[in-house]
């Protein structure tokens, strides 16, 4: 079971007060009505499944119904940083181009 | 005679309590202090079970969690525990146990009488019978799982209680022997939180049997001191009896406590077990080593133990489980059985030592006591069938890998065996740590921490008893400081421990036969699946060469020991028939839970009506009294319906729906979520989260509206009433509140946090109930008097302010019936003073209260969709014929609406919701029930659809029903079937989905 650090609430908590919410900085098109059908298709539902490190969003639902992002390793579960919505991750994947 | 192994003095036991108890049947005396494994030998008793393939008399072979033959069923009835270690398990006065395995009974066995099982299960069994067709296998099955015979759950609710407990500390140590008592105390003396978790009935581990000088007196004088001081901390909690089943993320444990099991079958007080949830922010590892014995042919056969374990039954209980004994040994430890055995006035008829020479402590006082020792020998094979009557001994090569001379036989009824120690890795693994395999400590030691952990003691190879203590101490306080206590200075002395000299101990796993493996009787790997060498080889040379895959073709490991004493033996023997390392071929790792855990303790007292919450509105006890029958709608309790004496259900539905069309019906609406919604954007929000229009709304106007996920796909729906310009409530599905709540949160906070707009959840706060019928406008009429009713001042679809019975109200006119329909909202504490004068207001109209069933009939005759039934995430408004639900000349791009014009929202093939009319009106189809064309084309059939909603209508006079069809649209008036699962086929018409007052008019009135 995951330990979690709502930079929120300021607290490690259980994971279960979180609910998990899936890759994070996913931003919704701006006209999505000049998206081809392709590209419209990918922001709905292509998602990456990295094995290493991942951005992802989680809910505070059960605390301050927040939601902030993690960088999280899926092999080990470290976690490197919990940071607010609207805030860059400091730990990145050098990999990762998107 | 009785305790014909029990010596006259000695053992940590408590003579003047002398307990009952019965295996098999058969009754036995043993004492407190005992476990079951103890008793039974203490009373000669050589068989305990009969293995899981060959039917082989099994008896006890170890004294712990690594047991893998005394595995019993414990006690009866309705707290009965199967797979019980009887090495674990204390004994209590009147303990009832049986065995797992060994149908029908140990001592008469049917299927060695039949023939041995084995000649039908060779290794890769279970592989090879997956292959062959699936008939056989049922037939298989049927065998295997009566000659497995793993134990009987029970068949009633568990009487006893369980607990989970949370909890947080800075230092978790697992393991209570030198080691980790040492490190327990070096961190508890900084002031840190400090758990120590040892699964025995009391802390020591190997001091409990072992007894050297520590500070120039016993041992044992230290260890009680320890334990004492460690008990008297308010930072320290010793928890005995305790196992740490697992090791997960983020230095998470769960540790399961047998408080009462050590007293009796059931608890007599308090809770049975407890599941201790520990967050640590270290964790120090101390569980020891395990024994591993030496495999040589028939060691399978009763009187074949570990050699610790023969020392562990004559120290710690005074029990000598037998007369004649003869040790074989790679290595010093072994020696002790032989010199206990020996100072216990029994006969050691020698020590068969693989080593050339060694001169170690207990070597030479073994020599002392006059004690045979054999050098460059080993016991090849042992004869015997209940018991052990004779051993093999030969000598081997220094390789040890082939017999090299004459062979001589013993009469002897015990062989005790030591082919080293094997560091318990278990909980390391949990982690996700691969086990690193040592040549100097002939073992697989714990791989890199890969949390913040740390090992001490024998798990890392120190057998010395200095050096466990010092560097318990040291891990300890590092431990300590690294959870934010202390320096890492040690703050205790170190105390000075007598030190053993020892020999270097040999890699020998197999002792070699004069015959091959293959032709040598059966040399025994894993004793709890019946897997041997000659097996493993088999798998090797029939081409399975990583160990993961030996592992799973010979089912090595698989049984409840999960291969403890078995599993490094055959990585070994695996290795050397591939010509490889034990490195090189490495080793299967270990998974929760280490020793079977009961579900009891892991479900705690989240169990029957704690599972999960259950929520109740304030009319709840009304419902009760007036003979409701209640559904579950999420957490919510709702009542279904209200059945008068005599009816059936269906007559109780006709009655609710016709008092409701004809005069007047009252539903607790309680349970549908409602959000506050506020902000100056709050209309801007509802605009982009539903897809209808929300900018002209205006104050005192309700709404229904549809929710999309991005994908187009229907979500959710509810009324949504502007209360003010900025503020507005929202309704959703009883189930879907919660899911809603965080959708919006989710839109607002990260995609457009600029709109001003705040989310509340207000579902409790209020108390819902509807009237509705024809009848519905007189009796609130006559319980309000500051609302106009007049059907032009307050219409279909507004809101109004004012009170009902009294009590401060909000009234919506908005109609899930078709009826004429009044939704009272008041706060919640005063809903059943409203709900009664509602009810009274009534009873001159017949008032009849409804539950969830009549509601889905009368919304079903309307044709309303519900969200979750009739929908389930792969249709859209288009396909629900609710396109007039869709804002299309909205500015922004509401969520979904760009999906509409995807390929597949656009085929033209979709499913689409219509009604259905069974040919035979009676008759009422399924839901879920699947439509086809043809009902005469061969299976499997081209299926167009199924039924999503299906009831009798009382008012329509027939079945009625709604479903989901593929361009059902344009095939009104045409005929469906509708094969189900009991042969009969059912013949519909698909029609329009709304069945009466198509044309609305009723809830205008
Ligand atoms: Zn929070």
């Amino acid at each position: 079971m995951l330990h979690l650090f709502c930079p929120y609430c300021q607290e490690l908590r259980e994971e279960d007060e979180f609910h998990y919410r899936g890759q994070a900085h996913i931003v919704r098109p701006k006209d999505p009505e000049s998206l081809s059908d392709k590209e419209w298709g990918d922001y709905l539902f292509f998602r990456h499944n990295p094995k290493g490190i991942h951005h992802e969003m989680w809910y505070h639902v059960s605390g301050c119904r927040r939601f902030f992002n993690v960088t999280r390793n899926t092999v080990t579960y470290d976690i490197y940083e919990t940071y607010k919505i609207g805030e860059t991750p400091a730990v990145t994947a050098k990999e990762e181009t998107e | 005679m009785s305790q014909k192994n029990r010596l006259a003095q000695g053992g940590r036991i408590d003579r003047n309590k002398v307990l009952n108890f019965s295996f098999a049947g058969q009754t036995y005396t043993g004492y407190e202090g005992d476990t079951l494994a103890s008793a039974l030998l203490a009373n000669g008793v050589d068989v305990v079970g009969r293995s899981f393939k060959y039917s082989r008399a099994r008896g006890i072979t170890g004294h712990g969690s690594e047991e893998p033959n005394g595995v019993i069923q414990l006690g009866s009835g309705d707290s009965t525990v199967p797979n019980v270690r009887a090495t674990q398990q204390e004994l209590y006065a009147g303990l009832v146990s049986n065995p797992v395995s060994g149908w029908p009974n140990v001592n008469f066995d049917l299927m060695s009488y039949l023939g041995k099982a084995g000649a039908m299960m060779p290794p890769g069994f279970y592989y090879k019978t997956f292959m062959y067709p699936q008939k056989l296998w049922m037939t298989y099955e049927h065998f295997i799982r009566k000659a497995a015979g793993l134990g009987k759950a029970p068949t009633a609710p568990d009487p006893d209680t369980y607990d989970k407990l949370n909890q947080h500390c800075d230092v978790m140590v697992v393991g209570g022997g030198p080691a980790g008592l040492s490190a327990a105390y070096a961190a508890a003396k900084t002031g840190a939180r400090v758990i120590i978790a040892d699964e025995q009935n009391e802390m020591g581990g190997h001091l409990l049997t072992f007894d050297q000088t520590i500070n120039g007196s016993s041992g044992s004088l230290w260890l009680a001191e320890i334990v004492a001081e460690l008990s008297a901390m308010s930072n320290v909690k010793v928890l005995c009896k305790t196992t740490v089943m697992g090791y997960f993320d983020h230095n998470f444990l769960v540790a399961i406590e047998r408080r009462t099991d050590h007293l009796g079958e059931r608890a007599v007080s308090g809770t049975r077990q407890r599941s201790h949830r520990i967050r640590a922010k270290q964790v120090i590892l101390a569980a020891g080593a395990q024994e591993r014995p030496l495999v040589f042919a028939n060691n399978d056969v009763p009187g074949v133990m570990l050699a610790s374990s023969v020392t562990t039954y004559i120290k710690r209980y005074a029990v000598v489980p037998g007369h004649k004994l003869i040790v074989s040994t790679a290595n010093d430890s072994g020696y002790l059985a032989a010199i206990e055995w020996s100072k216990a006035g029994r006969h050691v008829v020698g020590i068969a030592d693989s080593r050339t020479d060694s001169d170690g402590a207990l070597v030479a006082e073994a020599k002392a006591l006059g004690i045979n020792v054999w050098f460059g020998h080993g016991v090849t094979e042992v004869k015997g069938g209940r018991r052990v009557y004779t051993a093999s001994v030969a000598p081997i090569s220094v390789q040890g890998d082939r017999v090299t001379g004459d062979i001589q036989n013993y009469d002897c009824d015990t062989v005790a065996t030591s082919g080293g120690w094997s560091p318990v890795v278990h909980l390391s693994c949990h982690t996700g740590s691969r086990p690193v395999w040592s040549d100097d400590i002939i073992g697989f030691v714990p791989g890199k921490a890969l949390q913040a952990q740390h090992c001490v003691g024998s798990i890392v190879g120190d057998h010395q008893l200095a050096d466990c203590i010092n560097n318990g101490l040291e891990t300890g306080s590092k431990a300590a400081a690294q959870a934010g206590f202390g320096e890492g200075e040690l703050l205790v002395a170190k105390p000075s421990v007598e030190w053993l000299a020892e020999g270097k101990a040999q890699a020998l796993f197999l002792v070699p036969h004069k015959k091959n493996i293959s032709r040598a009787p059966k040399q025994f790997v894993d004793l709890q699946n019946d897997v041997t060498a000659a097996g493993i080889e088999l798998a090797t040379r029939e081409g399975f060469e990583s160990i993961e895959h030996v592992k799973r073709y010979t089912a090595m490991g698989f049984g409840t020991d999960q291969g403890k004493l078995g599993n490094v033996n055959g990585m070994a023997i695996a290795a050397r028939s591939l010509g490889k390392s034990i490195e090189e071929t490495g080793t299967t790792i270990f998974r929760p839970s280490y020793t079977p855990s009961t579900f009891g303790a892991l479900a705690g007292r989240d169990a029957g009506s704690l599972f999960d919450p259950e929520r109740y509105t304030a009319m709840h006890q009304w419902h009760v009294d007036n003979g409701a029958l209640f559904e579950d709608v999420g957490q919510w309790k709702r009542p279904w319906y209200y059945p008068k004496p005599g009816e059936t259900m269906q007559q109780s539905l006709n009655r609710e729906c016709l008092a409701t069309r004809s005069s007047v019906g009252i539903l607790d609406a309680s349970t549908l979520g409602k959000i506050d919604i506020q902000g100056k954007d709050a209309r801007e929000f509802l605009n982009r989260v539903y897809t209808n229009a929300w900018s002209k709304l205006a104050v005192g106007k309700c709404r229904y509206g549809l929710m999309l996920k991005e994908d187009g796909m229907i979500m959710d729906d509810g009324v949504t009433s502007c209360l003010a310009d900025d503020h507005f409530i929202l309704t959703t599905t009883t189930g879907g509140a919660a899911n809603v709540l965080e959708w919006l949160e989710l839109w607002h906070q990260t995609e457009w946090p600029e709109l001003d707009v705040f989310m509340t959840s207000v579902t409790d706060h209020w108390s819902t109930m509807t009237i509705s019928g024809p009848n519905a406008r007189k009796v609130l009429a006559k319980v309000c008097n500051d609302i106009e009713l007049d059907k032009d001042a307050f219409k279909f679809m507004d809101w109004r302010d004012g009170t009902v019975a009294g009590v401060t109200a909000r009234v919506f006119r908005i109609s899930f019936t078709g009826e004429l329909s009044y939704e009272i909202n008041v706060p919640a504490n005063d809903g059943m003073f409203v709900w009664e004068a509602v009810i009274a207001a009534g009873e001159e109209f017949g008032i009849t209260p409804y539950g969830t069933e009549t509601m889905h009939v009368l919304r079903a005759e309307k044709g309303f969709i519900i969200v979750g039934q009739d929908t389930d995430g792969s249709v859209t408004p288009y396909d629900m014929d609710m396109g007039w639900c869709v804002g299309k000349n909205k500015e922004f791009s509401f969520i979904g609406k760009r999906s509409f014009d995807r390929s597949d929202t656009q085929k033209t093939d979709r499913k689409q919701y219509v009604g259905l009319k069974t040919k035979n009106s009676d008759e009422v189809l399924p839901e879920g029930a699947q439509a086809v064309w043809d009902p005469k084309q061969a299976i499997p059939m081209t299926m167009v659809g199924h039924v999503t909603s299906s009831y009798y209508s009382a008012v329509v006079g027939r079945s009625i029903a709604l479903a989901v069809i593929k361009e059902g649209h344009s095939h009104k008036g045409e005929t469906l079937y509708f094969p189900l699962a009991d042969g009969r086929v059912i013949e519909a018409e698909i029609c329009d989905y709304v069945f009466y007052d198509p044309k609305g008019e009723r809830q205008n009135v």
